[in-house]
């Protein structure tokens, strides 16, 4: 069961709305009479919503569905169940200039900028392929258009014509980042956009990718592993844990008071930013159980230090525990008041 | 968590490894001294390409063959040079008294043998042992990084095991001969933060139970602050700044120190824009005269460009290279 709407404030269609969304991937065996043994429920009945303009941050482990979330809303999957809608249409089943229209809108920057840059091509030519794509106009003035994004990005319009062996891994970065926001996107998924970056760098591209996001309004998909980038860029945190969402709030709210005991010990794990500051850490037993079987009732229970009776057995709702938090833990439905009578004998 | 005794088991004097290329010379390592107390944890942190890992590779006397080589300096393990060992003597020195972690445990583990016998070879190499006795002491070894099951787990390859668990694997190879210094090259970096802690949870009840060194190589500070006594801040092939941890942190006095520290993103307080350190390191073939980070530094002056500064003592154990604490 999902909670439902998250970030359900209503003030009109928001940009990205995700509605009980699954990814089931058949794990099969043999070749031609292939056999499938069992589904691995990468994304399972997750929901939320995004604004235009804002960042959320989907946090969780390998292999918790981040990145096949990202994936599904890139278009770049198709969903088991559920829907994603962009502007109140949906994204699955487009073809055609509706399909190039949504590619248009919604981008990507990953990890590695080497995967997304083309090593034989300069990097003018790479920023400039999406407008030519679609069309953005005449040579002109897509070069005119180029120069713009890599002095956005902060790099020198003169550097159109290097290759992208010529440029840092910072450098590489920013050209992937203007390479997405040619066509002017509404939503930008970032998947780990720093991990791959030197401190000094990661702290300059977080920098750059805040001031772009108030120039143009553009929302961010932030997928990240990393805590305090989350905290420093999205507005909304989603933890996911085995393909499902376990907490969810304001960025704000949720790190000033974590209800889930896996993102509590998410947050034990966060090294200490100073050696007197070595705090009490929760260490998990164990590590995520595989997503192809994964446990009954709640799917944290086997790693849980505080596991209940009722656990195993029955799978916690993704309900509101304050305004805005919500989080899925039988703790946190023993507290609720319907709940306490039964408790009295 | 040392006891400090002031008993050197590594000491690197001025070590210099170039990259000797058709373009020119890369000096990734140019003129690096620390030493390593027996018991103790020091961590060395830089950013990529500034020689951090270059550093472990010539101690270890595994560079790149063809390609780099160690020009200058001394590496005293107990107080023997081992730049002078031949390679038949390097072999017997690596894995008895001092061994290695990387960061990938696919590059350290051979797919196409058991995790058994891949322990076995670094164990009966040591003991010449029967095949039994060796077997008997692998699963001891996997037990002793908290591997469950570990007769199990000993016929097991390495694609059956995850990223934690083999990393837990290549750390009980590299134990196995009970190495006197550990050198552990971002052993956590390729893994998911809770796994991250269960790693160097054990890393350190390992150093306590055999009381090894550990040279613990770094770009995460959080790292630093969990694990290590000392700390030695490496920037563009040299050691800017070394100290004690706690007094590192407090008060950084290399600028690039403090830069780096300041350019990470926190849990707490403002969540406004964050400190940047502007520009890019400098080439490693075409190296500025004074201080490297000058160009950087929003403190160079005149003789910042034109000499580099002397290590300059600012606390206990504590020195920076810097001219600025030369006036004090």
């Amino acid at each position: 069961m999902s909670g439902g709407e998250l970030n359900g404030r209503q003030q009109g269609e928001p940009l990205l709305r995700v509605e009980r969304l699954r990814k089931y991937y058949p794990f099969t065996r043999g070749i031609l009479f292939a056999k499938t043994l069992g589904h691995v429920k990468a994304v399972d009945d997750v929901s939320f919503t995004l604004q235009a303009g804002e960042t959320l941050g989907l946090v969780g482990e390998s292999g918790c569905g981040k990145t096949t979330t990202s994936k599904l809303i890139l278009n770049l999957e198709e969903p088991t169940e559920g829907r994603i809608l962009l502007e109140g249409q949906p994204i699955h089943g487009l073809s055609g200039d509706a399909l190039r229209r949504y590619r248009a809108q919604v981008q990507a920057v990953f990890q590695d900028p080497w995967s997304s840059l083309n090593p034989r091509m300069t990097i003018g030519r790479t920023i400039a392929e999406s407008l030519i794509v679609t069309g953005w106009g005449d040579r002109a003035t897509i070069g005119d258009r180029v120069s713009q994004l890599l002095e956005q990005v902060g790099l020198r319009r003169d550097q159109s014509t290097q290759y992208p062996h010529e440029f840092s891994g910072g450098q590489r970065q920013r050209i992937a980042l203007a390479a997405a926001l040619a066509s002017e996107p509404h939503l930008i998924v970032l998947d780990e956009p720093v991990s791959a970056l030197d401190v000094s760098i990661r702290a300059q591209m977080m920098n750059l990718l805040k001031d772009i996001q108030a120039q143009t309004h553009v929302a961010y998909l932030l997928v990240a592993h990393d805590l305090a980038t989350v905290r420093h860029m999205a507005d909304y945190t989603a933890v996911m844990y085995l393909g499902k969402i376990v907490e969810y709030g304001p960025t704000q709210a949720l790190f000033d008071n974590v209800a889930h005991p896996y993102t509590k010990a998410l947050f034990s794990a966060v090294l200490p930013p100073h050696p007197d500051r070595r705090e009490e850490e929760i260490v998990l037993a164990g590590e995520v159980p595989s997503p192809l079987n994964p446990p009954s009732g709640c799917r944290f229970h086997t790693r849980c230090p505080f596991v209940m009776e009722r656990c195993p057995r029955e799978e916690p709702p993704l309900i509101e525990i304050r305004p805005g938090h919500l989080a899925a833990c039988h703790l946190h439905t023993e507290a609720a008041p319907a709940s306490t009578p039964s408790r009295m004998h | 968590m040392s006891d400090a005794t002031g008993d050197t088991v590594l000491e690197v004097r001025d070590l210099k490894t170039y990259f000797f290329l058709r373009r020119g010379i890369v000096k990734a390592v140019d003129g690096v001294s620390f030493s390593l107390r027996r018991g103790e944890v020091l961590g060395l942190v830089g950013e990529s390409g500034c020689g951090k890992s270059l550093t472990a590779l010539s101690v270890m006397r595994l560079l790149p063959k063809g390609a780099a080589r160690t020009v200058d300096g001394q590496v005293l393990l107990d107080g023997e040079d081992i730049l002078t060992r031949t390679p038949n003597e390097m072999r017997e020195i690596r894995g008895r008294k001092i061994s290695m972690i990387l960061q990938d445990p696919q590059t350290s583990l051979n797919p196409v043998f058991t995790v058994g016998d891949q322990l076995r070879e670094a164990i009966s190499r040591r003991t010449r042992g029967r095949k039994s006795e060796a077997m008997r002491e692998a699963v001891e070894a996997l037990r002793r990084v908290d591997i469950s099951a570990p007769e199990q787990r000993i016929g097991q390859f390495p694609h059956q095991m995850s990223g934690g668990m083999k990393q837990r694997v290549v750390g009980a190879i590299a134990i196995s001969g009970h190495p006197e210094v550990l050198i552990a090259d971002e052993p956590t970096t390729a893994l998911d933060v809770t796994i991250q802690l269960q790693y160097l949870k054990l890393l350190q009840r390992l150093q306590q139970e055999t009381g090894m060194a550990i040279l613990f190589i770094t770009h995460d500070f959080g790292v630093v602050a969990r694990m290590c006594d000392r700390v030695a801040v490496m920037y563009a092939g040299r050691i800017v700044e070394c100290g004690p941890v706690a007094q590192v942190f407090d008060s950084p006095s290399h600028p690039y120190t403090q830069a780096l520290i300041a350019s990470v993103p926190k849990m707490t307080g403002s969540t406004e824009r964050l400190y940047t350190i502007e520009g890019q390191p400098p080439s490693l073939m075409d190296l500025p005269v004074g201080c490297r980070f000058a160009p950087r530094c929003p403190h160079a002056e005149r003789r910042c460009v034109e000499a580099y500064p002397a290590s300059f003592t600012v606390g206990a154990e504590h020195t920076a290279d810097c001219w600025r604490l030369a006036a004090r």
